[in-house]
């Protein structure tokens, strides 16, 4: 149940997107159509899950037992870095019809802060392995939903009459703004 | 000296890295809450951006290319956890109120875009300006965003009172839906007043 809790409370109550501000570059840069968001979620839902786990592990086996606690964010950025390419060449290999759905996307990944941001707040929160994975995939969810959601929104606005100065992203923020008081109602589902 | 003065304002004005590459939108949008984390947040990114630049420019014919982006990752991350221990052994309050977005410093798309597109072509002083003028660039748009944000939402500026008794503040502006708001906003404004122009 205390796993089912943490689940919902990272991908709703907590959203990475719209109330810890992760993965923005991303959820602006890639959802501008509702296929694209779903593939980048996808491959984001992976990685993160995959990234939650390698980092408990190089923590608790690696740095812990050598006193090396501080070099934690070297040690989890070159992770993530070496376990998208890992992944993108098994997906290569094992199945090119994903690889080439998901392939533009996978380098973008290293550089999402919500990957990064998933492996530190579980190291912080001293989360234990299963709690890391499913936070990590939870919160990779919720990244995909609002994603989603938002490239619905986006693909929408492209036909309306929006004044000069606001289209493109300004107006797309503006929507972001929105749909993060929609997430606020989420608040106190928790306690 | 000319040249050193042309990439303060490329960074600061004509490239501001914030509402002209809109790069590192996520500490732009997190840390924005006050004027002072803004700062702060700004300044710590301009240091690891000097350091990382002057540190990649030397070592620009050392590293091989096809493994400069790793080689950059691990030489950015070494300067970020240095400034991560510095600002909790001597600003701790500040090492609290910026809490997990610090070590995020790594993956601001700023760092690693300067150094791919600077800091690996140009000689060591141009590149520790570039850094230099591109995280006060960095430090203004966020300081600009934190003050509109702390002036609406509580009232206040780097702390001190600045609005009248009667002003009820408008807590959105704080919450996560006004960081979105402000930046969107800011943007449609730069962008209307930049069609004025041509």
């Amino acid at each position: 149940m205390n796993l089912f809790l943490l689940f919902l409370s990272a991908a709703l109550v907590n959203n990475f997107v719209l109330t810890k501000f992760l993965g923005i570059c991303p959820f602006l840069g890639v959802s501008k159509k509702v296929e694209t968001s779903l593939g980048m979620g996808a491959a984001v839902t992976f990685v993160m899950g995959l990234a939650s786990m390698m980092s408990y592990l190089v923590y608790h086996f690696l740095l812990v037992p050598l006193k090396l606690e501080y070099l934690y964010t070297v040690a989890f950025i070159l992770v993530i870095a070496s376990l998208v390419q890992f992944v993108e060449m098994v997906i290569q290999k094992v199945s090119p019809s994903l690889y080439s759905a998901l392939g533009v996307y996978l380098p973008l990944i290293t550089t999402n802060c919500a990957v990064l941001g998933v492996a530190i707040l579980n190291m912080q929160k001293g989360y234990s392995l299963t709690q890391s994975i499913v936070n990590g995939v939870g919160g990779a969810i919720g990244f995909t939903l609002v994603m989603v959601l938002f490239a619905g929104i986006r693909e929408r606005l492209e036909d309306n009459d929006i004044l000069e100065g606001f289209k493109g992203l300004p107006i797309a923020l503006i929507t972001a703004g929105f749909m993060a008081i929609a997430f606020l109602g989420f608040q106190n589902l928790i306690k | 000296m000319k040249a050193l003065q042309e990439r303060l304002k490329a960074g600061i004005v004509l490239d501001n890295p914030t509402f002209v590459q809109v790069l590192g939108m996520c500490p732009t949008l997190a840390v924005t809450t006050s004027a002072e984390n803004a700062v702060g947040m700004g300044l710590a990114t301009t240091a690891v951006l000097i350091c990382s630049n002057l540190v990649i420019s030397l070592l620009r014919k050392c590293i091989p290319n096809k493994i400069r982006i790793p080689a950059f990752i691990v030489i950015i991350a070494s300067f970020v956890t240095i400034i991560d221990l510095i600002l909790q052994a001597y600003i701790t309050s500040l090492h609290a109120a910026l809490g997990l977005f610090i070590p995020l410093i790594v993956v601001n798309c700023i760092i690693l875009g300067r150094a791919e597109a600077f800091a690996f072509k140009n000689k060591p002083l141009p590149s520790m300006f570039d850094g230099l003028g591109m995280g006060l660039g960095f430090t203004t748009s966020l300081t600009v965003i934190g003050m509109i944000r702390e002036i609406l939402g509580a009232g206040q500026l780097f702390g001190n009172n600045v609005m009248p008794e009667s002003y009820t503040p408008a807590i959105i502006m704080i919450l996560a839906p006004g960081a979105f708001f402000t930046l969107g906003i800011l943007m449609a404004i730069l962008n209307t007043l930049k069609a004025k122009k041509h």
